[in-house]
């Protein structure tokens, strides 16, 4: 599904990722993780196509596409769902105005019908509930006002509506208290399935309790430098990221 | 009207004063009266083609207890201002929502002058304004207190969107106080849209020009907020058309 092959990518200049390769294929869930500094969030932006990351070599191919020649609205058309570390707040766009021109846009771009009123509302109502976010809230302003462990539980609901091929996570995890943590991780396992992957960046092994990968991969200084099953998860909890890097 | 306005007047100083020669004189200013007590609502939106001249001056009087809503859209016309001369009596209200949209070379602005002439009138103006090319768009907000003034509570708020380097926005509030025991606020921010949220919305699969306008749209808004919902959707939808 995701082939990243000699990844090497810069911002304003400074060499970031050194040569990252790595292949996901559908229904795996793979764990990305390394100390600060690693490239863990470069490697998530590069992947979504945020403006300043430069990729200065290498390919990325995502369901037999040159995912870097498309622009980040396209790469979400495709099947691509970024979750953000620090969900942004949009004043005076709610909730649903979002989700609904997010998700429509998307179908448009496929050529696929667009949801009506009454069939967008049915389904954020679902996943709202399944995923324990008020109604309420979806009718605020996105995230604003929203708690650390909110944002992430909304960046669930926009992943469960949005029905991603490849969900890359970056630090999802970051401020939540055990109880966001397994709602967040409830969020990430409804999606496993046959059909799509998942890419975990995190820096704690404590995550993978509750989701499980099927490989772990260790990023240090932009490149990968061991990868494995969910037991080097850990290993790198007990002996620290500097025995692996060594 | 009087003589043709010069750039040393405070409320011409950024005006096209060409395009107010091409008009002058203009008609005289339309009076609006509410009544002791009553509350009256109004709603202009300019959005003549980009050639035309447009300038509306309004003279208006709240009289105590009273309380006028007025939303103005301004967004047509290469010079189209729209000038508010109100006066508060005692515990009147005044609410300005205005929004002007700026493109091409035109020059659009709103100014008010708001009297406050007895006790405890209160006055907000929230303006929000977006300025795309090399459009010029202005906020000039004059609040005048009265000696009789006393326990004025008056708020401005202005905030401009720039979405080109050649455009412009100007604010610039004026107050004039003669009585000791008032609340006058102010604040005045011009700024671009946000790349953060501009990114979250195309990596949601927003494309970046819809994701633009949303922000525009919602930017603006502001200046739509404590209208009943029929309302203010009749005004967003305008605005929508005329982004």
């Amino acid at each position: 599904m995701l082939i990243i092959d000699d990844l090497h990518a810069e911002i304003d200049g400074k060499a970031i990722l050194k040569g990252l390769s790595l292949t996901v294929n559908a229904g795996e869930v793979h764990a990305i993780m390394g100390p600060n500094g690693a490239g863990k969030s470069t490697l998530s932006y590069v992947l979504a196509g945020r403006a300043g990351y430069a990729v200065t070599g290498g390919s990325v191919t995502f369901l037999g596409r040159d995912l870097l020649a498309l622009q980040p609205h396209e790469r979400a058309a495709a099947g691509v769902f970024l979750g953000l570390q620090y969900p942004v707040e949009i004043p005076g766009v709610s909730n649903l105005n979002f989700l609904r021109t997010a998700l429509n846009a998307q179908r448009g771009q496929r050529g696929e019908a667009e949801a009506s009123g009454a069939e967008f509302m049915k389904l954020v109502k679902a996943v709202a509930a399944d995923l324990g976010l008020p109604y309420e809230m979806l009718k605020r302003s996105v995230n604003q006002g929203f708690s650390g462990g909110e944002k992430k539980r909304n960046e669930m609901v926009q992943m469960a509506v949005l029905q991603p091929r490849l969900a890359v996570l970056d630090e999802t995890d970051s401020g939540l208290d055990i109880d966001a943590l397994r709602v967040v991780s409830e969020g990430i396992n409804r999606m496993r399935g046959p059909e799509r992957a998942t890419l975990l960046i995190t820096h704690y092994q404590r995550l993978l309790d509750y989701v499980v990968p099927d490989f772990v991969h260790v990023l240090v200084g932009g490149r990968i430098v061991r990868s494995g099953g969910a037991e080097l998860a850990h290993v790198l909890e007990r002996d620290g990221y500097v025995s692996i890097a060594a | 009207m009087s003589a043709l306005p010069t750039r040393r007047d405070e409320a011409w100083r950024y005006s096209d004063l060409a395009a107010a020669a091409s008009v002058w004189p203009v008609p005289a200013a339309e009076t609006v009266t509410v009544a002791a007590g009553e509350s009256l609502a109004r709603t202009l939106i300019l959005d003549a083609p980009d050639d035309a001249i447009v300038i509306h001056d309004y003279a208006i009087t709240v009289a105590a207890g009273a309380s006028l809503d007025f939303r103005i859209l301004n967004a047509g016309g290469r010079y189209g201002r729209v000038a508010l001369d109100v006066t508060l009596h005692a515990g009147a209200r005044f609410d300005l929502g205005g929004v002007i949209i700026g493109r091409g070379a035109t020059n659009r602005e709103i100014v008010t002058t708001v009297r406050h002439a007895g006790p405890g009138a209160v006055s907000r103006q929230v303006v929000r304004c977006v300025a795309g090319d090399t459009a010029t768009t202005t906020y000039l907000g004059k609040v005048a207190v009265a000696r009789e003034g006393q326990q004025t509570d008056a708020a401005q708020s202005f905030k401009a969107l720039l979405l080109d380097r050649g455009a412009t926005a100007n604010a610039k509030p004026e107050l004039e106080i003669f009585a000791d025991d008032v609340k006058c606020a102010h604040g005045a921010t011009v700024g671009e849209l946000d790349a953060n949220a501009l990114f979250y919305l195309e990596s949601r699969g927003v494309p970046p020009a819809a994701a633009r306008a949303l922000l525009t749209r919602a930017f603006l808004s502001d200046a739509f907020e404590g209208l009943a919902d029929d309302a203010r959707d009749a005004l967003e939808a305008r605005l929508e058309a005329l982004l």
